[in-house]
């Protein structure tokens, strides 16, 4: 029972923040369909930047700030200068190109702070509460994670369904013909939403960093696990990213913590395959069948 | 005498054969003439063009994206290590190049079933998935595999009569290195003769009406999903070859040896070399092979570290990957084609 | 007006629009009519900077457009309806008809908005629908309410009445006229169905393979018969 209900819990944080990883991949395949296979290691690179300052004395929202701050910059900057070229172009070449962003991002990392395993502070407690003789495994940052990732998604919607900026830009994404014939000007809002995922990317990246070990490689299975729980959701559908990195989150954790932490990636592809080959839509999908 | 040597060279097999040949004498001199250092490099520049080689294919004439080719490298591998494990009782080299192989193919072909249904970023991330998660299958199996350690992989005894023929044109003896470089190169030049027979081949024709449009393909008669398997199947194949390879040069089968790098490293090969061109393949390969050596003694000088100057090579090729995407998607072997062709007319 | 001279565009090798030039005077509705293929639609999309010109310039009151950004077309007063209507189905009708507000220097306010509500009773009722379960009816009044939300000097429309009942054209041609001698909006009116246009119409222009081969008072071409039956088809 304990055991159960501690995967339970844990599972339950971390699909959060596969969540907000996932999310942060719908957001850019809405509005350019592209994968962003390198939102990983932008997300890594981001956190590298958090734990120079926290490193160097100063406080960990600082720290936190920074990373989400320069997810932003980032994610402009790469689609401005590289994605851009490459929107009107076969979709291998998206894909390539996020591939390539992937091993320079990973590289430039590796030179600027180095390869080996550094640890990475959390703010809050990392041990669990104590009900009655019941250890429950849901610890400060845990607490911290869930609602940080509530908040950000709160903020999206409010930014999407409430306010000019945001209907323009949904409306890029659904539409770029009309929506440059009525006056919106649609590269600016592919850069905001670049921009913005970025900064997504970035949170998830600080979330799982909190209380564990970085280095350059640590987030390249989160970008597995964020594509799985999208497609879950059917790709296109930010609730559904939400709700498919919980399932993903949970099921997971069941996988490690009762069969071995090593499959959990296998696990992971076990579930893609069977979603795309039995429910290509995703699971919340009534739309006819669409090409995978 | 012209006529016949025209009309040899007209024929695509014999054309083929020839430059296989060719190949032969030249990677005969350049390993004769090297050190065992040297060898050692072109033997990983073998597996690599092998693997290269298989992905070009796949990606290049076929369309399909595969990140996950170091997995397969990696089920080659691990089968080459299972296999020669037991010095006295293991099959011949050979035997054990093929099982490999075949057990790639046929891992391949259950992965290319499931692929050949998906599109673009679909099968980019379940391919990446795979990537991922078969260095943690070595980890769980920690009695059969070795885990984390991994196996190490026992380079059979050179064959007497390899070493007498070696002897009797060479005049010198053959090394362990030298031997798998050779075991390489020879794997190589067979596994490109076959694959550019195939992709002259009707069944090329296919592949390249599959990649090209595949509604018109479908129109025309043409099994899709068939068409898809099979370049799966064939490219997995060569990734299977390319690991046991890799497994004799590297004498080791570890999970952190096909981390996700590998295979991202495979794409930008084909990428920088030409999409679909196995001359492209082997540039690809040649450069991952020296490019590092090259660009970490750059690093040194300019006062990194040494783990920091070995992470230069992927930083140049990366870049090069990106720039290429966007400014010659057509690669160095398409570019230089264009150019010769607008040269010529 | 809409000045239109020596038009030329082409897609690729193929050329879809050849020396084009004629004047959509202001307050006036001009119907441009001709075959599939005759280089109607390629006209509108090169007028909204879609399509770029290989040649020829069109000016919108002395304004040169052909170096405009499509996005900047709307502020100085051109609104483009394209074909197959451009409602976009994933937004709701409110924020299909907000957008529309977007464009222009002033942002509408929600007075605009209620104007075309009480223009399109239809629409008020399902203001908070997504428009994807519009009839095809209401979503040709879905874009012509938002391109007037853009307070434009120019409407381009490109086959209003494409896969549309009579009646409902003639609701959607009457509405036209009606907003021409209110607002004195000028229209340019790309159209299959020239009996309709030409019945509203001021003047009328047709095209052939890209080529203009009349311009003249829309009267005029309804009555010629050799017209109507080599280019318009009734």
């Amino acid at each position: 029972m304990q055991q159960f209900l501690t995967t339970a819990l844990s599972g339950l944080t971390q699909g959060m923040i596969f969540a907000a990883f996932a999310l942060a991949l719908v957001l850019i395949w809405r509005s350019t369909r592209i994968v962003n296979f390198a939102q990983a290691p932008m997300a890594m690179i981001t956190v590298y930047i958090a734990l120079v300052i926290i490193d160097a004395g100063y406080s960990y929202w600082l720290g936190f700030a920074a990373a989400l701050l320069s997810g932003l910059l980032l994610g402009a900057v790469v689609e401005r200068v590289a994605v851009r070229p490459v929107e009107d172009k076969p979709h291998i070449n998206a894909v390539i190109l996020t591939l390539g962003l992937f091993i320079v991002i990973h590289a430039l990392a590796a030179v600027i702070f180095g390869s080996r395993y550094r640890s990475f502070p959390a703010p809050f407690g990392l041990s669990g509460f104590k009900v009655g003789d019941m250890n429950i495994a849901l610890t400060g940052f845990g607490v911290f994670s869930i609602l940080a990732v509530l908040a950000v998604m709160l903020l999206l919607v409010l930014l999407f369904r409430f306010t000019n900026v945001g209907l323009m830009m949904r409306a890029s994404a659904f539409n770029q013909e009309v929506a440059r014939l009525l006056g919106v000007r649609v590269t600016r809002m592919l850069t905001q939403g670049w921009a913005l995922a970025a900064m997504v990317g970035s949170l998830s990246g600080l979330l799982i960093a909190g209380g564990n070990l970085v280095h350059p490689s640590y987030m390249d299975s989160v970008v597995v696990f964020g594509f799985v729980a999208a497609v879950l959701g059917g790709l296109d559908s930010p609730i559904g990213a939400v709700v498919g990195g919980l399932i993903l989150g949970v099921s997971l954790s069941f996988v490690s913590g009762y069969i071995g932490s090593e499959v959990v990636a296998l696990a992971a592809l076990v579930i893609l395959m069977v979603v795309l080959l039995v429910r290509p839509g995703g699971l919340f999908s009534h739309a006819p069948a669409r090409r995978v | 005498m012209t006529t016949f040597a025209q009309r040899l060279w007209s024929s695509t097999l014999a054309r083929h054969l020839l430059l296989a040949g060719l190949g032969l004498v030249a990677v005969a001199l350049v390993l004769e003439s090297t050190s065992a250092f040297r060898n050692g490099q072109f033997a990983v520049m073998a597996y690599m063009g092998i693997a290269a080689g298989g992905l070009t294919v796949l990606t290049g004439l076929n369309g399909q994206l595969s990140l996950g080719h170091g997995a397969f490298m990696a089920i080659g591998a691990y089968t080459t290590a299972l296999l020669l494990s037991d010095r006295d009782g293991a099959p011949p080299l050979l035997v054990a190049l093929l099982v490999a192989t075949v057990v790639t193919l046929v891992i391949g072909a259950g992965v290319g079933v499931a692929a050949a249904r998906l599109h673009g970023p679909y099968i980019a991330g379940a391919t990446l998935a795979l990537a991922i998660a078969v260095p943690g299958i070595a980890r769980y199996f920690q009695d059969t595999l070795g885990g984390e350690q991994g196996l190490t992989v026992v380079v059979p005894d050179i064959p007497g009569w390899f070493a007498d023929t070696a002897y009797f044109i060479t005049a010198n003896d053959v090394s362990t290195s030298k031997y798998v470089a050779y075991v390489g190169w020879i794997s190589l030049i067979v596994t490109y003769v076959l694959l550019a027979n195939l992709s002259r081949s009707r069944v090329g024709r296919t592949w390249r009406a599959v990649r090209d449009n595949d509604v018109a393909a479908e129109i025309a008669g043409i099994n899709l999903g068939r068409a898809r398997v099979l370049a799966f199947v064939v490219s997995t194949a060569c990734a299977g070859l390319a690991g046991a390879v890799l497994a004799l040069a590297v004498r080791l089968a570890a999970p952190s040896g096909f981390m996700l790098t590998l295979s991202l490293a495979l794409l930008s090969a084909v990428v920088l070399g030409g999409l679909g061109s196995l001359t492209g393949a082997l540039i690809g390969a040649a450069l991952l092979t020296f490019l590092p050596q090259v660009v970490t003694g750059v690093g040194l000088d300019a006062g990194l570290s040494d783990l920091q100057a070995a992470e230069l090579a992927p930083l140049v090729y990366g870049l090069t990957t990106i720039l290429v995407v966007i400014l010659a998607p057509a690669g160095i072997v398409g570019t230089a084609r264009i150019a010769w062709r607008r040269r010529r007319s | 007006m809409l000045d239109i001279r020596d038009l030329t565009a082409a897609y690729g090798p193929v050329t879809a629009l050849d020396g084009v030039s004629f004047t959509a005077p202001e307050g006036k509705i001009t119907a441009v009519l001709g075959a599939n293929g005759a280089g109607k639609t390629s006209l509108l999309r090169t007028i909204s900077g879609l399509l770029r010109p290989t040649r020829g310039t069109a000016y919108l009151a002395d304004q040169d457009l052909s170096r405009v950004p499509v996005e900047r077309m709307s502020r100085l007063g051109l609104s483009h309806v394209p074909e197959g209507r451009g409602v976009i189905t994933e937004l709701t009708v409110d924020e299909n008809l907000r957008l529309g507000g977007m464009g222009r220097a002033d942002r509408a306010k929600p007075a605009d908005l209620e104007r075309i509500y009480t223009l399109f009773p239809k629409l008020a009722d399902r203001r908070h629908k997504t428009a994807h379960v519009l009839s095809g009816g209401e979503r040709q009044m879905l874009v012509i309410g938002r391109a007037l939300l853009a307070t434009p000097k120019v409407l381009l429309l490109d086959e209003p009445s494409l896969g549309l009942a009579p009646r409902i054209v003639a609701q959607i041609f009457d509405l036209l006229k009606s907003l021409v001698e209110s607002d004195g909006l000028t229209i340019v009116l790309v159209e299959q169905n020239a009996r309709s246009a030409l019945s509203i119409a001021d003047f009328g222009v047709v095209l052939n393979l890209g080529k203009l081969v009349v311009h003249d008072d829309a009267a005029v071409l309804a009555g010629d018969d050799t017209l109507r039956h080599a280019y318009l088809g009734f």
